[in-house]
């Protein structure tokens, strides 16, 4: 493609083409690979056209949506399909329901996972936890499927098969990857810093909470993203769990338009549009972490 | 990924003697490392290992999900064997993931260099091109399904395209590629992401080396760039695997594992084990498609080896 000029920034997140350089020696001038910048523009319409599509049908009347242009701008422009589907889903519902499955699982993914990976860390050479670390790690070859069927009648035994047994299980699916990410990190923080504070008294919670908790922060942010992103978009794991239909989380009611509604396209895409909004505008402000994270967690 | 390996400034390195008779003094184990672990220990154990095992018990059964039931032997083994819909659904699910793998990793791959060339709008591009990453995949299946079955057949019609000008979603012989279609547009970013990662850790002095000795763009990509990111393929690759083997919610969105059987999971079949009374019948199936998820990591990370030491 456009390997002929190829440069790598000094830093992966060396915003723009102003700043590389910097601090290197370039043998060529540098000049911008115009021809790859519009191959990559035409390539983004691939991402942008499916999005512009859910945008204009949303604001669509019913009597345009139904033409099967998908492609027009809405004419007359209107909120109503917005106000339909926030009744027809019960969108207040769903969204707290969501909201609390994803908020659970962001925060025990991240405090289950990190206390797990700080004792193991400190306790490497007893074979307990190092033999946990492994057995932890097994989770990463079981998938949900494997296991469903068995979880369902169990979640339905204990009385979890609501949003908060989802919650639970997003929980143990990201264990394994979780306490992973902590453990790599947690080794290059030097044990040092761990016993002047001891020196000074403090007994192993105060280390965890004050010192080390602190310190795993950006790490703790990546886990709690992709907790976020993983949680508020999953269809397979309420479907099957959730029993009472009044529970079901965002993704999961969409299922409506396809059952019930299925003429009112621009209600469905203005449904649609409120359920990508959460976990597109947290990206938005989280970009950075989004990306080290993913990056971080293949090279670990 | 600079602040995630920042050294704290109170590190300094004291001698190293200083480490041993504080290592010494931490003889016992605080009770609070066994408090710390429980959690995850319990939760992980109540949750995959028990309801693990439970399966791989009803598996030798002819359980219905409830009530009485009998030991059979591997008789629901014999049987998923024999089984045309569920070997339909790994012929499809292993062709599916196969493809998409493929596809993936060449359009992730492409972009990853594109975007880490001397292009303009660099952080703009890569924003948006992440963005599917964060979408639902069943939300996103909707949008798609509504595209495929009306206006891709609008687009055929007027262009006259007779393959077209039907919805591909009700062809049993195209309705796959809608799926690897979607599928792809959702898992090219992270893919994208960790090429990028890859991408920029060969250091810029061995081009400039190599294009001072003459060296054309293409064997610099053949001979440099592709030896050096082998490492990133295998990483790509086992994670992609992992996801499109349990291929669901996207399936689900699109065709729900139409026309017919045409596009249904293995995933999907499994879950039919509720529906039919045919429980213990699909916990056998879950048993072979756990083996045969294993069996694929481990050939995978087999060839890791010796590349970089890189493994997922």
């Amino acid at each position: 493609m456009s390997t002929a000029t190829r440069t790598i920034p000094a830093e992966p997140v060396t915003p723009g083409p102003a700043a590389p350089g910097k601090g290197r020696v370039r043998t060529g001038p540098q000049r911008t690979n115009w021809a790859a910048t519009a191959v990559l523009i035409v390539c983004m319409l691939g991402v942008l056209v499916p999005l512009y599509v859910t945008i204009s049908m949303a604001f669509k009347t019913t009597g345009q949506a139904v033409d099967g242009n998908a492609f027009s701008l809405p004419a007359p422009l209107t909120l109503d399909s917005f106000a339909q589907a926030w009744t027809l889903t019960n969108f207040p519902r769903g969204f707290l329901i969501s909201v609390f499955v994803s908020v659970t699982a962001v925060v025990g993914e991240i405090v289950v996972s990190a206390l797990a990976a700080y004792a193991i860390v400190r306790n490497w050479d007893r074979r307990l936890f190092r033999w946990s670390f492994f057995y932890l790690l097994a989770a990463m070859f079981i998938p949900f499927p494997v296991v469903a069927l068995p979880q369902i009648q169990l979640t339905g035994l204990v009385g979890l098969d609501n949003p908060l047994g989802v919650a639970i299980l997003h929980i143990v699916f990201a264990l394994a990857f979780n306490t992973m990410l902590f453990t790599a990190f947690l080794r290059s923080i030097p044990l040092e810093l761990e016993e002047s504070m001891r020196m000074d008294g403090a007994g192993t919670w105060q280390v965890f909470w004050r010192l080390i908790f602190p310190l795993l922060g950006p790490m703790s942010a990546t886990v709690g993203i992709f907790a976020f992103i993983a949680s508020w978009n999953d269809f397979m794991m309420p479907s099957l769990i959730i029993s009472d239909p009044e529970l079901q989380t965002i993704p999961v009611l969409q299922k409506i338009f396809q059952t019930q509604f299925s003429n009112s396209y621009n209600v469905a895409f203005a449904s649609y549009l409120m359920a990508m909004g959460p976990a597109v505008i947290v990206y938005l402000f989280t970009q950075r972490w989004v990306m080290a994270g993913l990056t971080q967690g293949a090279v670990k | 990924m600079s602040s995630m390996t920042k050294p704290s400034p109170g590190a300094v390195v004291t001698a190293p003697a200083a480490r041993k008779p504080a290592a010494a003094r931490i003889s016992r184990v605080d009770p609070l490392y066994y408090f710390f672990l429980f959690p995850s220990l319990a939760i992980f154990t109540l949750a995959i290992t028990l309801p693990a095992v439970l399966g791989f018990v009803y598996s030798f059964t002819n359980s219905v999900g409830f009530g009485d039931f009998e030991f059979i032997g591997i008789r629901n083994f014999i049987a998923v064997f024999r089984d045309e819909g569920v070997l339909g659904a790994y012929g499809f699910t292993l062709a599916f993931s196969l493809v998409t793998v493929v596809v993936v990793n060449v359009l992730a791959f492409l972009l990853a260099l594109g975007l880490t060339s001397r292009v303009r709008f660099r952080t703009a591009l890569r924003t948006v091109f992440v963005i599917p990453m964060v979408i639902s995949g069943i939300v996103i299946a909707f949008v798609f399904q509504y595209l495929f079955s009306n206006s891709l057949p609008l687009m055929g019609k007027g262009l006259g395209i007779d393959l077209l000008s039907s919805s591909i979603l009700a062809n049993p012989d195209l309705a796959w590629l809608g799926i690897v279609f979607v599928t792809a547009w959702q898992s090219v970013p992270s893919a994208m992401l960790i090429y990028i990662a890859g991408l920029l850790t060969v250091p810029p002095e061995v081009y400039e080396a190599s294009s001072i000795d003459g060296a054309s763009a293409w064997h610099n990509l053949r001979h440099i760039t592709l030896p050096l990111i082998a490492g990133y393929a295998v990483i790509n690759t086992v994670l992609g695997f992992k996801n499109y083997l349990n291929a669901y919610d996207i399936i689900v969105g699109l065709t729900d594992g139409g026309p017919g059987v045409s596009t249904r999971s293995v995933a999907m079949a499994i879950f039919r084990g509720f529906e039919g009374g045919d429980y213990a019948y699909q916990m056998a199936n879950a048993v072979i498609f756990f083996l045969i998820s294993v069996a694929i990591a481990l050939i995978q990370l087999r060839f890791t080896r010796g590349k970089g030491g890189i493994a997922a």
